[in-house]
């Protein structure tokens, strides 16, 4: 395989080896409204990097075998929020407990890709290609994107960069930073566009740093990407967190897009912070605290306008917690899916807690039947084409 | 290429930013001999003084000032190593500088200054040499211990985190390595636990798995022989080679340098004939951008950090264990924004008495050690009279934004 570190990895995202990203303004997006079918469907993809645990955000705690292995994890069973068959969402969730009882909710058990990596960077590169060989160059949803005639507009990201996965082989998605531009004094639009025009026998760099004149000539209403200041010094610190703006943001640009009817097709939006390898308990809880208020106000918002929402991350965490009370890199977890003409309820075969792959669940469901499924019901497209022939398909149709 | 244009490529990507005068300096002495003058060794500045860690405290209040008390050491260190930089005409920082994004560990999470001074000691003293005693070093480093977890893997349930980022990241690279060598490294590296008063790490025995372990095939006793297995395993030097060209050379394929020593493979790598020709492939991050721009200006860094803030590079604070991004992904319309921003701020400081004449391009272009104008920024810049706005704009320049 090929030596992916996180740093090619993040290489990836700010240029691919098709297109560069392009980026557009609120309003350029805004202006697309009324460009599409009013039947076609929109997916958000929700990325949890770092690792999320999934065996305490559905918790099987009928099983005897999970409070041996994470005694210090568990919590009191009034604070459970049950979903039935032994299993429980983690307290931090409860509007999506209740999205559940509406029967709104799709939990997808179990899900994962042979030889499961343990590393974030390249277990995320697997999960953001759909090549669990043999990660290539392309994004899943960019190689949608390529199938789909490549105008950037369909597939949008509210992150400073964009994921590997909007990347496809001759088109990429496009990245929108949210708010106002004002231009610095004596900057005219005049001069940003002299600026990013190309010049012959430039570097391939050079010539980037060009277009980015190009791009804020045509954005009027962008922002710097919100500065880390110290205030994020006490927001749950980790090794692999992504800078984003916060998911709740990210989500009511969504939804205020999705109300008046741009062209995009496919939102990615991510948070970070997931990998929490000590005293984690706690952490987790928080983060999807976050989550749930995000997720909950936006499902409330959207219901009704043919959007589906699958949140996933790069991988679980072992079974065994460690002695620090948190969970190392694991394998199979869990997808939700969630919105319109989405089946709620359990699905797939949750894993045993003890017949393990070496200390981790083995996966029941592979991840390209979710993906398929998202490509075909959502997307409309075939999934054969975008996912290398992968013929296996979730059902979660309502 | 001229030997001039040589020369200058050669300084832009040893140091943080020629000034015009080293320029010349450099040109009249020649290749070689600038590339052993910037190489020398040099004696460790004296560190600042940081004051003594703050004790945690016992009430809600006592915590927040001890905070506050330990954010303000941070920023201490980071005012102080800002300022090496834009002082040293040498190789040296800005290779303290790359180990820093290579080991990236940020005081986010290590909550210490003292601990983060501690590491970049150790940059000084083993950054330059061999990599065996560095890795040995570092795999005791309390700040990255703490930053990995380490302090919290015990025999009794490893914590893989360290050692698989060690073999990741710092050493080998993706594929020399297995999930059970990640495992195995975990228990040679259980029990190294940090004393907060002394700042030292230690290894605590009854915390420690002192089983014999098999790591990439060998069997491993304590610390010290993992670290050593690391640095020869044949898949360490091709990965440092391929980081330092990465952020020296250019993002192709590294060439093959001799030599097993820091210096060695620097030497190589400027020497290498693929070389030459990575003139303007590399992006410089924020660091570069705003360390270049204050010497070659003759400013001082006071005033730069909000620059660096919202360009997305803070020093001690990499975003995550892989370090910060390289290349394109710093060219993005808000760091353009910010950058024309930025550059107005930094010539409002500038002496620009030069930048007034017919000439005034070319001298633009030698203030700030770039070969030249591409036509598309000369006929940009050509009625801007005003040297101020003219300054402003040649820092803020795709130009400049490469290197």
């Amino acid at each position: 395989m090929d030596a992916i570190t996180r740093r090619r990895f993040l290489i990836a995202s700010g240029v691919t080896a098709g297109a560069a990203a392009t980026t557009l303004g609120l309003r350029e997006l805004l202006a697309t409204a009324g460009d599409r079918d009013p039947a076609a469907k929109t997916l958000v993809l929700i990325t949890l990097y770092g690792g999320n645990d999934g065996l305490n955000t559905v918790i099987p705690y009928a099983d005897p075998a999970y409070a041996t292995a994470r005694p210090d994890f568990a919590y009191q069973p009034e604070e459970l929020l049950d979903l039935g068959e032994g299993e429980a969402l983690n307290p931090g969730l409860p509007g999506l407990h209740q999205l559940f009882s509406q029967k709104r909710l799709a939990i997808v058990r179990g899900v994962g890709y042979p030889k499961p990596n343990r590393s974030h960077f390249q277990s995320m590169d697997i999960w953001q290609t759909a090549q669990p060989d043999r990660p290539g160059t392309t994004g899943w949803l960019g190689r949608w994107l390529d199938t789909a005639g490549g105008d950037p507009r369909l597939a949008v990201s509210f992150e400073p960069v964009l994921p590997p996965l909007l990347a496809g082989a001759t088109s990429a998605g496009a990245t929108v930073p949210g708010g106002e531009l004002k231009l610095p004094a004596g900057v005219t639009p005049a001069l940003l566009q002299q600026l990013g025009a190309p010049s012959a026998g430039e570097s391939p760099a050079s010539a980037r740093a060009a277009a980015c004149f190009g791009d804020l000539a045509r954005v009027r209403d962008l922002i710097s990407s919100a500065p880390l200041g110290e205030d994020d010094d006490d927001t749950p610190a980790t090794a692999t967190g992504g800078a984003a703006p916060p998911l709740d943001q990210q989500l009511a640009l969504v939804a205020r897009c999705i109300e008046a009817g741009v062209a995009t097709r496919v939102y990615s939006v991510s948070l970070g912070g997931f990998d929490l390898h000590a005293d984690g308990k706690d952490a987790q809880k928080a983060l999807l605290s976050k989550v749930d208020k995000a997720l909950t106000a936006f499902a409330g918002r959207v219901a009704g306008k043919g959007v589906v929402t699958a949140v996933y991350s790069e991988f679980g965490r072992r079974v065994h917690a460690n002695a620090s009370d948190g969970t190392d890199h694991g394998t199979a977890s869990n997808v939700f899916l969630l919105g319109d003409g989405i089946r709620g309820g359990l699905h797939g075969e949750p894993p045993s807690l003890t017949d393990l792959d070496d200390g981790d669940l083995k996966f029941t469901l592979d991840f390209r039947d979710v993906y398929a499924m998202l490509l075909a019901d959502v997307l409309g497209s075939d999934p054969e084409q975008v996912l290398d022939g992968w013929t296996g398909r979730l059902d979660v149709k309502a | 290429m001229t030997d001039r244009r040589l020369v200058t490529h050669l300084l832009r990507r040893l140091t943080f930013g020629p000034t015009a005068a080293e320029v010349d300096a450099a040109v009249r002495a020649g290749y070689e001999a600038t590339l052993e003058r910037l190489l020398r060794p040099v004696a460790p500045p004296s560190p600042p003084d940081l004051g003594a860690a703050p004790a945690p405290g016992d009430s809600r209040e006592q915590r927040q000032a001890a905070r506050k008390k330990q954010r303000d050491q941070v920023t201490t260190l980071v005012r102080w190593w800002l300022g090496r930089m834009a002082a040293d005409g040498g190789a040296a920082e800005k290779l303290i500088f790359f180990w820093h994004g290579h080991w990236a560990t940020s005081a986010q999470k290590v909550r210490s200054a003292q601990l983060m001074l501690t590491q970049q000691q150790t940059f000084r003293r083993y950054g330059s040499g061999d990599t065996g005693p560095l890795v040995r070093a570092m795999l005791r480093d309390p700040a990255l211990i703490l930053w990995l977890d380490g302090q919290k893997n015990t025999r009794k349930a490893p914590n893989e985190n360290l050692a698989r980022e060690v073999m990741e990241l710092f050493t080998l690279g993706v594929g020399a390595y297995t999930e059970d060598d990640v495992k195995a490294g975990a228990r040679v590296l259980t029990g190294w636990q940090i004393d907060r008063a002394t700042g030292q790490a230690r290894l605590v025995p009854k915390r420690h798995d002192d089983q014999p372990v098999t790591v990439l095939g060998r069997q491993v006793g304590n610390l010290d022989a993992y670290a050593d297995l690391l640095v020869r395993h044949e898949a360490h030097l091709p990965f440092i080679v391929g980081r330092l060209w990465a952020r020296y050379g250019g993002s192709g394929p590294a060439p093959a340098v001799p030599g097993r020593d820091t210096t060695t493979l620097l030497r190589g790598i400027c020497l290498a004939p693929e070389f030459a020709a990575t003139t303007g492939g590399l992006v410089k991050q924020p660091i570069e951008w705003v360390v270049g721009a204050v010497r070659q200006l003759g400013l001082t860094v006071e005033g730069t950090e909000p620059v660096l803030r919202a360009l997305g590079q803070m020093p001690l604070r990499p975003p995550s264990v892989g370090g910060w991004p390289e290349g394109a992904a710093w060219l993005t319309t808000s760091s353009t924004l910010t950058r024309l921003r930025a550059g107005q701020k930094l010539a409002a400081k500038a002496d620009v008495d030069g930048l007034a004449g017919a000439d005034r391009l070319e001298a633009l272009a030698d203030l700030l050690a770039l070969d030249g104008w591409t036509d598309r920024t000369r006929a940009a810049l050509d009625g801007i009279r005003d040297p101020k706005k003219l300054l402003a704009l040649g820092l803020a320049s795709p130009e400049y934004a490469v290197h």
